[in-house]
C-alpha cells in the first residue's frame, strides 16, 4: 500500500531531490518510520522527542494533522502527506 | 450611515448570502465583505486597533516612526490610520508581492524597504527586527505578536456576527498573522462555544518555503491552537477556482486569499450537507481583486493564472 509524500524543498536532500516519494504505512506515525527506512535522516528532521517539531506541518489531504489524530492519525491507499516547514503570512 | 472621520468607519461590515453557492436552504454560505473597509481590507481593524493601544499606552509621539514587516494589506491600513494620526511607517515588505500594493503604501506616504522573495514573510520578519534592533527610536506594532491585533476582532468582527447571525454554526478565515482566528475565536468560545473555527492556510510555490533550515521556520505569538476545531492547507489551483466561482456565481469580486477561505468553507458546507446537518457557515473576504489585477489572477485558464502567481505572495 503506497502513499505519496510530497516532501518540501528543505528536505529534498534526504530524498535524493525528489518531490514526492512513496511510502507504506497505516498510520502517519507507520509512514514516517518507513521513510526514515528508505531515506535515512528525514524522520529526525520531522520529529523530536516530543512528536512532529515545532515548525514542521503536516496535512493529510491538506488537513492539518494536529487537528485529526496527530501522529496516529490513519491513513489510506487513496491518501497524500504533504509536508512543509511553518511560514509566516499576513 | 453616518461617521465623524474616516476611522470612526473602520468594521460594521455587511454579511451577504451566498444563495447559489450554498449547497441547500439548511446549509447556508455567508460573506463577510471585510473590503468595504477604507484601504479595501480586513486588516483596516487590526491597524487602527494596534495604533489606537500603542497610543493609550503612551508609546506613540506626533510624528514618530512605525516599522511594520508586512506582505501588503497590514501596511497598507498603517499607512492609513498612520497618516490620519501623524506618524511615518516604514513597511518591510517581501519583493514577490502585486505591484498594486506597492503603489497603494507609496500612495498612503509609506516608505517600502524590501526583503528577499525566497522566505517570504518569514525574511521581512527578520530584516524588520534586525532594522527595529538598530533603530532603537521607531516603534515596530508588530501585527504577529501585538494582542491589538486580535483584541480588534474580538471587539468588534465576532460581535458584528454574532448579532447579524445569531445561528452560525462555523466560522472560516484564512490564517496570516492568526490574528482574525484567535480573536473571532475567542470571542465564539466565550459568547457561543460550539461554534467551529476554522483556519485556511494558503499554500504557496516553493520559493516561499526556501528556508535554509527547518529550525527557521516561524509560528506568529498570537497563535494558540486551541482556539481552532480544523485548520486546511489551501494551494493557488483551488484559490484561483474558487475566487473566480464567487464573481461567477454570486458576483463578489474578491482577492484570491478570499478564494482559499471559500474552499475550506465548500468543504465544510458539502460534508455537513451530505451529514443531513443544519450549518451556518460565515467566513471573510479578506479584500476586493483589485490589488490582483495585475497578477493575471482573472484572466485566461486557471492553468496559466496558477503559473502567473508562482512565486507570488497572493494572500
Amino acid at each position: 500500500m503506497a502513499i505519496e509524500v510530497r516532501v518540501p524543498t528543505i528536505l529534498r536532500v534526504y530524498t535524493g531531490g525528489q518531490k514526492s516519494v512513496n511510502a507504506e504505512g497505516d498510520t502517519l506515525q507507520a509512514v514516517i518510520t518507513n521513510l526514515e527506512v528508505n531515506y535515512p535522516g528525514i524522520g529526525g528532521r520531522l520529529l523530536d522527542d516530543s512528536g512532529l517539531r515545532r515548525f514542521v506541518n503536516v496535512y493529510l489531504n491538506d488537513e492539518d494533522v494536529r487537528f485529526l489524530d496527530g501522529l496516529n492519525t490513519s491513513v489510506g491507499e487513496q491518501d497524500a502527506i504533504t509536508i512543509l516547514p511553518a511560514v509566516a503570512g499576513g | 450611515m453616518r461617521f465623524d472621520s474616516l476611522l470612526q468607519s473602520v468594521g460594521h461590515t455587511p454579511l451577504i448570502g451566498l444563495p447559489r453557492l450554498s449547497p441547500s436552504s439548511d446549509v447556508r454560505l455567508w460573506a463577510k465583505l471585510e473590503d468595504r473597509n477604507p484601504t479595501g481590507s480586513v486588516k483596516d481593524r487590526a491597524a487602527l486597533n494596534m495604533i489606537l493601544q500603542a497610543e493609550a499606552q503612551g508609546l506613540l509621539r506626533p510624528g514618530c516612526t512605525l516599522l511594520e514587516p508586512t506582505s501588503g494589506n497590514t501596511g497598507i491600513s498603517l499607512a492609513m490610520v498612520a497618516k490620519q494620526r501623524g506618524y511615518n511607517l516604514i513597511c518591510v515588505m517581501p519583493e514577490n508581492t502585486s505591484v498594486e500594493r506597492t503603489q497603494l503604501l507609496t500612495m498612503w506616504g509609506a516608505t517600502i524597504i524590501t526583503s528577499p522573495a525566497a522566505g517570504g514573510s518569514n525574511e521581512a520578519v527578520r530584516v524588520a527586527k534586525g532594522l527595529a534592533a538598530q533603530n532603537p527610536d521607531w516603534v515596530m506594532l508588530y501585527q504577529y505578536g501585538n494582542e491589538a491585533n486580535a483584541q480588534a476582532h474580538y471587539d468588534s468582527t465576532g460581535p458584528e456576527l454574532l448579532s447579524d447571525l445569531p445561528e452560525i454554526t462555523h466560522f472560516v478565515a484564512g490564517l496570516g498573522t492568526t490574528g482574525t482566528l484567535m480573536g473571532v475565536g475567542r470571542y465564539f468560545r466565550d459568547h457561543k462555544p460550539d461554534v467551529q473555527i476554522v483556519a485556511a492556510e494558503p499554500r504557496y510555490g516553493e520559493v516561499v518555503y526556501g528556508l535554509r533550515n527547518i529550525d527557521e521556520g516561524f509560528i506568529p505569538e498570537l497563535y494558540d491552537a486551541s482556539l481552532l476545531t480544523s485548520r486546511f492547507s489551501v494551494g493557488p489551483l483551488e484559490a484561483l477556482k474558487r475566487t473566480r466561482q464567487l464573481l461567477e456565481i454570486e458576483g463578489i469580486f474578491a482577492g484570491i486569499s478570499t478564494g482559499a477561505i471559500l474552499h475550506a468553507a465548500l468543504g465544510i458546507a458539502k460534508k455537513a450537507d451530505e451529514a443531513g446537518q443544519v450549518a451556518d457557515i460565515a467566513f471573510i473576504v479578506c479584500d476586493g481583486g483589485w490589488k490582483y489585477l495585475s497578477t493575471g489572477a482573472y484572466e485566461g485558464t486557471i492553468e496559466e493564472a496558477e503559473t502567473k502567481i508562482e512565486g507570488q505572495l497572493w494572500a
